[in-house]
């Protein structure tokens, strides 16, 4: 059952253009440790001033977890690890976990040992800035990253199993612990480009992410409550999907069903919303993997 | 071919205490009514029937239709008997079968 | 406006045409395309008789519990449950469970016995629209009692590109 419902919300609908954000260039290798501060606070500087007025962020104080926001059946699914389909991802993570792959034939655990000790706090920590490649990455990347440099192997396609169990598996070493992200000062411009992208009206009928997910959170949309939107529970089991999914197919999901072209997995955009996502959801305490309509 | 299950059996019960048993197994469960690329219809993928043994003797079954939801989960309940062995068996489409096995001590 | 490539087969009515259709094939992308037979309350009552054949059911003893406002209609969690003592005298032999507006009408067929200890099962069902369920429960002394219960399905604000 695929209806689109219109979205009753004042603005008509037109097709605006899309708004480039320059990011700067990456400084040449030897300059790096010099040049970046500088960069980034004229990055920065740039951002605030050709940005538009910013949608009113949710202080602190009122932040919830799209969990409060559900009805208390499907938040007993979420309760209920034998109940909640998303554990079954996370088993076929703790399995291939130990699964020994690539041409230096390792495994994660090889060189991780217990995920339960080495991967405790992790996912709350993602997206992290990433020195090799001066921009942040995140978790499923981070795990490519493992495979191709370490095991040798070939990386795992976004939303296959074996990438879903694995995010899923880790994420659950960092259940109940509250969000640590953006504190870092090299992640400052890739925040402000995430944010310029959360507020950025787009698509065919000109809505941000923000008009819904910052102004209207807790009102109805074809009946059900709107959330603030926070990623402290991916990979998710969404009952739409009947399936586990990482938060870039819920960013795609979402921006296909503003009627936006979505950003390809893995895209630079992607990743600076998925930072900025976590960094507006500091605090929170992590849910993975967690159930939602 | 087999899949990914999660079961619930208490490891311990009292004799003649009424037990639940929960169970949960990775499958689409595709209804064969949902629209795929191109407008051709994805075929029907799902199982069919669920049966639970204790100790060899069949406690429960269900049949079940294309209404389920994926990643079937079905709870039951049953009286503890005798020590031994739950045992759950699935069977679908496409040759589809998965078992499952939780011991149970009776004191 | 015309295309006068020589190579090019586009005319502009071909591509007037063109575009039509895939303005329309996006408005039907977004409806149902394919319309399966849908069970109706007849086709459920058929479904119904052939559980049940002539003998007549009564209602009682049998309660659906499934959230009346459900978030998702593709996994809504309900509990069925028959009042019975589940002795090898007086026990439920079989929970069937039927829906009036999904394309077909059987949901599920539970079979148990004195063995159960409890007439009650949970599972996770689909739910296409709006509509009333029904679960009918049939006894060891060959009676049948059935209970119903109201579901109201909303659909999600933000559904996904098949990919």
């Amino acid at each position: 059952m695929n209806l689109v419902r219109r979205l009753f919300f004042s603005t008509s609908p037109r097709i605006s253009s899309s708004i480039r954000v320059e990011r700067p260039p990456l400084p040449a290798s030897g300059e790096r440790e010099h040049l970046w501060p500088l960069l980034s606070l004229i990055a920065f500087i740039a951002f605030a001033a050709t940005a538009p007025a910013f949608a009113t962020e949710i202080p602190s104080s009122e932040r919830r977890s799209d969990y409060e926001l559900m009805g208390p059946q499907t938040r007993a699914i979420q309760d209920d690890d034998t109940a909640n389909p998303g554990m079954l991802g996370a088993l076929d993570g703790e399995a291939e976990w130990s699964r020994r792959d690539g041409a230096a034939n390792k495994s994660c655990a090889d060189c991780h040992g217990d995920a339960r000790a080495s991967m405790k706090g992790v996912a709350a920590r993602y997206p992290a800035f990433s020195p090799a490649l001066g921009r942040p990455i995140d978790l499923e990347a981070r795990i490519n990253m493992c495979r191709t440099d370490q095991q040798k192997a070939t990386p795992l396609r976004f939303e296959s199993k074996e990438l879903v169990g694995l995010t899923a598996y880790l994420a659950l070493q960092s259940r109940g612990m509250p969000i640590e992200v953006g504190k870092d000062e090299r992640l400052k411009p890739f925040i402000a480009a995430g944010r310029a992208l959360f507020n950025q009206r787009q698509g065919q009928i000109n809505l941000s992410c923000a008009q819904c997910h910052d102004d209207n959170w807790g009102e109805k949309l074809a009946g059900a409550p709107i959330p603030q939107g926070h990623p402290n529970g991916y990979p998710v089991y969404r009952l739409e999907w009947q399936s586990l999914g990482s938060l870039q197919r819920r960013l795609r999901n979402c921006m296909f069903g503003m009627r936006a072209e979505p950003y390809a997995y893995g895209a630079p955009e992607n990743v600076d919303l998925e930072l900025y996502l976590m960094s507006r959801a500091q605090g929170l305490k992590m849910e993975s993997p967690a159930v939602r309509p | 071919m087999s899949a990914r299950t999660l079961i619930n059996v208490p490891a311990k019960a009292k004799r003649g205490e009424v037990i639940e048993i929960k169970t949960l197994i990775a499958h689409p469960m595709e209804t064969g009514y949902r629209v795929g690329l191109n407008g051709a219809l994805i075929p029907r993928d799902i199982i069919t029937t669920f049966v639970c043994t204790y100790n060899g003797e069949e406690i429960f079954r269900a049949d079940f239709a294309r209404a389920i939801a994926a990643n079937p989960y079905l709870t039951f309940s049953t009286v503890a008997t005798e020590r031994g062995t739950i045992a759950f068996q699935w069977t679908g489409d496409n040759g589809f079968s998965a078992s499952a096995e939780a011991p149970i001590t009776v004191e | 406006m015309s295309d006068h490539r020589p190579e090019s087969r586009a005319t502009r009515r071909d591509f007037i045409a063109g575009s039509a259709s895939l303005a329309g094939g996006l408005a039907l992308a977004s409806a149902i395309v394919v319309r399966p037979s849908r069970a109706t309350p007849e086709s459920m009552a058929a479904a119904i008789k052939e559980v049940v054949g002539e003998a007549p059911v009564r209602k009682g003893k049998v309660k659906i519990d499934v959230p009346p406002l459900v978030e998702n209609g593709n996994a809504v969690p309900l509990t069925i449950s028959v009042e019975s003592p589940m002795t090898a005298a007086d026990h439920v032999k079989s929970i069937h469970l039927f829906n009036q507006k999904n394309p077909q009408p059987n949901v599920i067929d539970v079979h148990l016995g004195p063995r159960a200890g409890r007439a009650q099962f949970s599972t996770r069902i689909k739910l296409a629209a709006a509509q009333t369920i029904v679960a009918v429960a049939a006894l060891s002394d060959g009676s049948f009692w059935s209970g119903d219960a109201d579901v109201i399905v909303t659909i999600a604000a933000c559904v996904e590109d098949l990919q």
